[in-house]
């Protein structure tokens, strides 16, 4: 029995569409890209925007798109960063982009190491395993401070240009166009990786794992290759924030950041690859508003914020993009009728 | 070598009164409460303020701060905690999270960021020495309390009807109910006894882990520690988990100083990888 | 001639309880074999052990007469051996296009494929497609799982179980819980079934069973208690005793 050829075009534009671009995407990137030119002045904040969008990212990774709950992610963004400090400081590689991926690959050594760990138990199994990874090296990068600098951070750390040419300014011009490219590459790469079949086995993996078994994934694999893949970008994030500031300290590997990251993701919304990008650019804002109202108990409002988050509940908060996906489905020509209703149904 | 012992125990018992709350809400009321040490900050406060300040005694503040605490506990139960039971766990994690960041700088503001101390009163202070073993006098009072409050619960666990209610609905909550058990009277008792329990054990250990803002922060991960480790489905479970960790914490400490806060950790991961559901679990029911 | 499925000895126990005794189950290829029993016999007890749900306390378990005893149970599937659930097993955010197009690429062994758009080798979009139409869920390919109604949902539960090509197909209970004005299609379904794919069914519906089935097994606490022809089974005193029994104390 075949289907006709009018059922396999409709599935197959069906298909299609998940991978699409909406014109809301373009959007964001020449916003994001264009803001190079239009707002130096702002390149401070959107540096940190940047490279907190590419930590956020790769939490949802595993948290959107694998189900897996983490209060340590912090573990492999703080890794990251002190090898990409030791690297620049010891001049081991001292050309930046190179030694990131150094650094990301450090990161993602770590994650695989540790991706057994969060493999079996339930989800406060998760947490626990999680949290003590992070504790653990947090602990470790106090005690080996000849290595560190423990409590005072990592001194005497000196970047060398960008690709041997752009040199790291004052005013962040440098830091943020090299932090927005390497997130644009490592966004496309994430966006390549979740609309390919392992990226659609994954959301089987988080919403029913009996079912994806027996369907014939091996779940402990795909978990264990997202969580490293996510651990590489953790990492890189990391080493981003290091070579953007020259400096790497505890807290970096601190609960509060991998606190923090939760909540900047959960305000964008899980799943979507969008969701961490967006909480970022939020957080920076309420982060820097609040500084200037209340610069030493701001983890009072952070923490108010999460309670009413919660309280109000996470579905009605992001139910605030749903008139922007509203519109970004009319807006694109190529969409059929049932996408743009799928869109509205979500 | 004893007095390590001793030392261990006093912290284990203390770690086991600290966390036994936790682990009864989260096994009777399935809920992640990670805000649980701020509970055992407020007891803590509570306790100076009440000794240093208000010149109350020592052994009368102890209960008091067992009672403020106890009473947050209902109060956060009734209005906050209710709303979030039946969400996943990890919107417990970001609300619970969210309460600790709240509570640490509330305290902060209130009672400034320094490290605080109880005037413990002087006939705690100093050692006896018995068979020539050096045997804290604070810690003994530690032992002595918390010994007493482990058996105290064991014995209203399984020799009173609310124990065997609360038994009851920790196992089956619909099926509680369906007897006629008033399940949510029993979760908010319970939380309040639990916060209660936090409470005293924050004023008690003021004098040996020390008391600052950042309290629940410090200690969360230990909390967690003995209820991993040692199940929610007993109280024997966590009992001897924290025995194990506070041994474990005092003698890592005292033999290899420069990883002695590892000791904890990786006991925890070991246990971890070894069996997820605790050592001490009598297997898994419903997540 | 090789048994499609087969058992030697299959034992459980948990704890105490013994709840699969010494099973020697013998599926032919082809077959359209049907596993009864009262309730609390163990029958998903024995579908759980065949696919690896559930690890033997001992006994042997052979597919096409390999043995799989201790195989993992994704492996099982990819081996060709499928199953539904009794309870609906689907991806509650995924549509039944996502979820038969994950189930073919992956039987396709391209699950692991982290850089191509899924739908870029378009004869597993026809793929799916063709496994839509089959089981009528094309007027609904696109629609969220959980929305679907309950019937719906079960004729998915069959088709992402045949996605995967399977030897074997075990289903366990596909009528059940279907209302009666949406079972036809059901029962269509399982009767449009490949003639060379062996089915092991479990059912409490009589009808169907002995309407579809070649071969009847009967197991009763755990053990196989008859194994015939429906028409001989259906004549068999012992069996009657059984279920009457059953309902008498049931």
């Amino acid at each position: 029995m075949t289907a006709s050829r009018s059922l396999i075009a409709r599935a197959q534009d069906s298909v299609a569409a998940r991978a699409r671009w909406h014109p809301l995407e373009f959007v964001f990137w020449l916003v994001a890209f264009g803001a190079i030119w239009f707002a130096p002045g702002y390149h401070l904040i959107l540096t940190e925007v940047a490279w907190l969008g590419l930590f956020a990212l790769s939490l949802d990774l595993i948290l959107g798109y694998a189900g897996i709950i983490s209060l340590g992610h912090a573990a492999f963004f703080g890794f990251g960063a002190y090898v990409a400090g030791l690297l620049a400081k010891h001049e081991l590689v001292t050309e930046p982009a190179l030694a990131l991926i150094v650094s990301g690959f450090a990161a993602m050594l770590l994650g695989f190491a540790t991706s057994f760990l969060v493999l079996r138990g339930s989800d406060l199994t998760r947490l626990m395993v999680t949290l003590g990874v992070a504790l653990v090296l947090r602990e470790m990068a106090n005690r080996f401070d000849w290595l560190t600098g423990g409590a005072d951070g990592l001194q005497g750390v000196t970047m060398q240009p960008v690709l041997g040419h752009f040199r790291f300014d004052l005013y962040a011009h440098t830091a943020y166009t090299y932090c927005l490219v390497v997130l644009f590459v490592l966004f496309l790469l994430a966006r390549r990786v979740v609309n390919s079949p392992f990226g659609l086995s994954l959301l089987a993996v988080k919403g029913n794992p009996l079912r994806a078994s027996a369907l014939g994934i091996s779940v402990s694999t795909r978990l264990v290759a997202i969580y490293t893949f996510a651990a590489f970008y953790a990492g890189v994030a990391g080493a981003l924030l290091t070579q953007t500031t020259a400096f790497a300290s505890l807290d970096v590997l601190s609960f509060d950041r991998s606190a923090d990251l939760l909540l900047v993701l959960i305000i964008g919304g899980a799943g979507y690859l969008y969701g961490g990008l967006i909480g970022a650019v939020v957080f920076k804002l309420m982060q820097n508003y609040l500084a200037l109202l209340t610069p030493q108990y701001w983890p009072f409002w952070i923490g108010l914020v999460l309670v009413v988050l919660v309280l109000v509940g996470r579905d009605r908060m992001t139910s605030w993009t749903l008139p922007i996906r509203r519109l970004a489905a009319k807006l694109d020509w190529r969409t059929t009728a049932k996408a743009a209703d799928a869109a509205e149904g979500h | 070598m004893l007095t390590i012992l001793f030392d261990g125990i006093a912290y284990g018992m203390l770690l086991f009164v600290l966390a036994a709350g936790l682990a009864v809400t989260l096994g009777l009321m399935n809920l992640v409460n990670l805000a649980h040490g701020s509970f055992a900050m407020a007891g803590g406060y509570c306790c100076v303020v009440l000794v240093n300040q208000l010149g109350v005694p020592f052994f009368a503040a102890l209960p008091l701060a067992f009672l403020v605490s106890a009473a947050i506990g209902y109060g956060f139960e009734r209005t906050l905690y209710i709303h979030v039971y039946r969400k996943s766990h990890l919107d417990q994690v970001l609300f619970t999270i969210g309460l600790v960041f709240m509570s640490v700088a509330a305290v902060d503001y209130v009672m400034g960021s320094s490290q605080v101390f109880v005037q413990v009163p002087d006939v705690l202070q100093g050692q006896f020495r018995i068979f020539g073993v050096g045997v804290g006098r604070y810690r003994l009072l530690i032992i002595a309390i918390c010994g007493v409050l482990t058996v105290g619960l064991q014995l209203i666990l399984t020799r009173t009807r609310f124990g065997s209610r609360l038994r009851a609905a920790v196992d089956d909550r619909r099926v509680a109910s369906g007897l006629g058990i008033n399940v949510n009277q029993i979760f908010a008792l319970t939380f309040a006894f639990g916060s209660g329990l936090a409470g005293l054990g924050g004023a008690l250990g003021a004098e040996i882990l020390g008391l600052d803002p950042t309290f629940p922060l410090k200690y969360m991960i230990y909390f967690l520690i003995v209820v991993t480790v040692g199940g929610t489905s007993s109280i024997t479970g966590p009992f001897f988990a924290s025995l194990l960790l506070g041994i474990g914490d005092v003698a890592g400490k005292y033999y290899v100083p420069k990883l002695g806060a590892f000791v904890i950790y990786t006991i925890m991961l070991v246990v971890l990888i070894w069996r997820p559901q605790g050592l001490f679990s009598r297997g898994s029911t419903t997540k | 001639m090789t048994l499609a499925l087969e058992t030697i000895d299959l034992e459980k126990r948990f704890g105490g309880i013994i709840a699969t005794n010494k099973v020697s189950l013998r599926v032919e290829k082809g077959a359209r074999h049907a596993l009864i029993g009262p309730n609390g016999a163990g029958k998903t007890t024995v579908i759980n052990l065949l696919t690896g749900m559930l690890a033997p306390s001992a006994g042997t378990i052979l597919l096409d007469g390999e043995n799989i005893t201790t195989l993992k149970a994704h492996k099982r599937a990819l081996m060709g051996m499928t199953r539904t659930f009794q309870i609906n097993q689907l991806f509650a955010d995924l549509s039944p296009l996502e979820t038969i197009g994950l189930a073919v690429s992956e039987r396709r062994g391209q699950g692991l494929d982290w850089l191509r758009v899924v739908g870029g080798k378009p004869d597993l979009v026809t793929e799916a497609a063709d496994i839509l139409e089959q089981f009528q869920l094309t007027d609904v390919m696109d629609e969220r799982t959980a929305v679907l109604p309950y019937g719906k949902q079960r004729l998915l539960e069959i088709a992402v179980a045949i996605a995967g090509r399977p030897r074997v197909l075990l289903l366990d209970e596909p009528a059940a819980g279907v209302p009666e004005d949406e079972r036809h299609e059901i029962l269509a379904a399982i009767a449009a079934l490949p003639k060379d794919v062996t089915v092991l069914l479990i059912e409490h519906d009589m009808d169907l069973v002995f309407s579809f089935a070649d071969r009847i097994s009967v197991l009763v606490n755990g053990a196989l208690f008859v194994e015939d022809t429906p028409e001989a089974v259906a004549r068999d005193p012992r069996v009657k005793a059984v279920y009457l029994g059953e309902e008498a104390h049931g």
